[in-house]
């Protein structure tokens, strides 16, 4: 399949980006990312700068992989990464539009590339369970009941890719530190720092310089993993009771 | 203090108070369209114009009226605020239209907000100032009353010009949209989802995001239509 690509090129965070259009002959059995090679080495051939995007693991876990294809985070396929997203789901002749995640939090580094460390800070100031070192414990020690488990596995099931921010009009990272809070929160082991959690993780996400969220709900929608914003109403919940129940 | 300090200026703290403030904004609604539903009563403004008497003079719906102004701005404010640090926060927007599946509406809670308060100035341009602080509205009087102002018939001329009509039929249409967005948005803030309750909340927004603005209406279209 013959396809136009129109990729955002940008030399590195103060440089002026622009959007370069270039032909690739791609096969609907490739992944998004293996078309994305394949362009590369056709500019290597030609002397030319190759694209520069992030990529790591591509089976879908490791969140590394951030592209707004056609306006969406991740590409049109509701639930996967843009290293599942294959060739099929465009058709011969298509023009597709590759951006980087945009927010004001995540500046561009260079092309596809943003820098997302502002998501390891929020991880940082409490995304953790404060535990002793030693030998791991037994994992059926502590007895959970199954729906708060799943319940929980639900927001864990957060790559931390970001695909939230880059969907948000508001560059909110609401979805993205809801479910960090909620995971942890929800359960008896981390339960016992929730209180300076939430405050510490939200205060960081304020500092960072993420948006607001308004209840639109593009992240969810755009989620590869499907976190539900049902984790933002829970962590709202958990910071006013930090905020007023808290030292 | 600092707590209550740091509460207000976080990015939660900033949406629960919106939440609160729209969620008492609405009450307000309710209340307010009960009490306008008797401009067309057919009795010549009569329990309009006693109603009315009763909401400008009694002291405890004074007080109450003092927390609605201070509402309002406060949403109002508030609102432009979270607006301005939002469009910060995003930066460049992607060139390509992002499709995912959301209301309309809830993109621009802003721009629908920022008509809403235009049309609060010329509404209460038009009724509360001319009631509160001019002698421009003709008085009347009921049997075992003193004249009292007759705003019944300052809405009669107000009513009379069709582009006063247009222009509140369209703002109720704008409420509408807010509130189909901001009933249930306004739950979702205070963290109160839950998937026993969220069909109820979704179903009294929207309920209310087509019946309040409909009842709003039905008085300025009565007006040039019927009474005319």
């Amino acid at each position: 399949m013959k396809l136009t690509l129109k990729v955002w090129r940008q030399k590195n965070s103060k440089a002026k980006g622009a959007l370069e259009s270039y032909q690739v002959e791609a096969s609907e059995h490739m992944s998004f990312l293996e078309m994305m090679d394949v362009l590369n080495e056709q500019l290597i051939v030609e002397k030319k700068s190759p694209i520069t995007f992030d990529h790591d693991c591509r089976e879908g876990i490791c969140g590394s992989c951030s592209m707004t294809i056609n306006g969406s985070p991740h590409g049109p396929q509701t639930g996967t990464t843009t290293c599942q997203l294959h060739m099929r789901k465009f058709k011969d002749g298509d023009t597709i539009v590759v951006e980087p995640w945009r927010s004001g939090a995540f500046p561009v580094v260079r092309d596809l590339t943003v820098d997302r460390s502002a998501f390891d800070r929020v991880i940082q100031s409490g995304g953790f369970i404060s535990v002793n070192t030693g030998q791991a414990p037994d994992g059926n020690a502590i007895p959970i009941e199954k729906d708060l488990a799943s319940n929980a596995f639900d927001a864990a099931a957060c790559i931390g890719c970001g695909a939230c921010v880059a969907a948000c009009p508001n560059g909110s990272a609401m979805l993205f530190t809801a479910a960090k809070v909620s995971h942890l929160n929800q359960l008896p082991q981390g339960e016992v720092e929730k209180t300076k959690r939430t405050a510490s993780m939200v205060a960081q996400m304020d500092k960072e310089g993420f948006g607001m969220c308004s209840n639109v709900g593009a992240c969810e929608a755009e989620c590869p993993k499907e976190i539900s914003i049902e984790h933002i109403a829970r962590m709202n919940r958990d910071y006013v009771a930090s905020i007023f129940g808290g030292k | 203090m600092s707590w209550i300090t740091n509460f207000f200026s976080s990015s939660i703290g900033r949406k629960v108070i919106m939440s609160l403030t729209g969620l008492f904004l609405i009450t307000f609604l309710i209340v307010h369209l009960v009490g306008n539903l008797q401009l067309i009563a057919g009795d010549q403004g009569e329990a309009f114009n006693q109603y009315a008497y009763f909401m400008t003079t009694n002291p405890l719906i004074k007080f109450v009226s003092i927390g609605l102004y201070v509402m309002i701005l406060l949403h109002a404010v508030l609102g432009l605020v979270i607006y301005l640090k939002n469009k910060t926060a995003k930066g460049i927007k992607p060139t390509a239209r992002n499709k995912a599946d959301v209301k309309w509406a809830s993109k621009n809670m802003a721009l629908l907000g920022t008509l809403i308060l235009f049309f609060l100035i010329v509404h209460m341009g038009d009724f509360w100032f001319k009631m509160k602080f001019t002698d421009t509205i003709p008085l009347v009087t009921y049997d075992g009353w003193e004249p009292i102002k007759n705003l019944y018939e300052q809405v009669t001329i107000t009513f009379d010009n069709p582009l006063f009509v247009v222009s509140y039929v369209f703002s109720m249409l704008v409420l509408g949209f807010h509130l189909w967005h901001g009933f249930g948005s306004g739950f979702q803030t205070l963290g109160l989802n839950h998937s026993k309750y969220n069909k109820l909340i979704d179903g009294i927004g929207k309920l209310l995001a087509v019946v309040l603005p409909i009842g709003y209406a039905i008085i300025p279209l009565y007006y040039y239509f019927v009474m005319r």
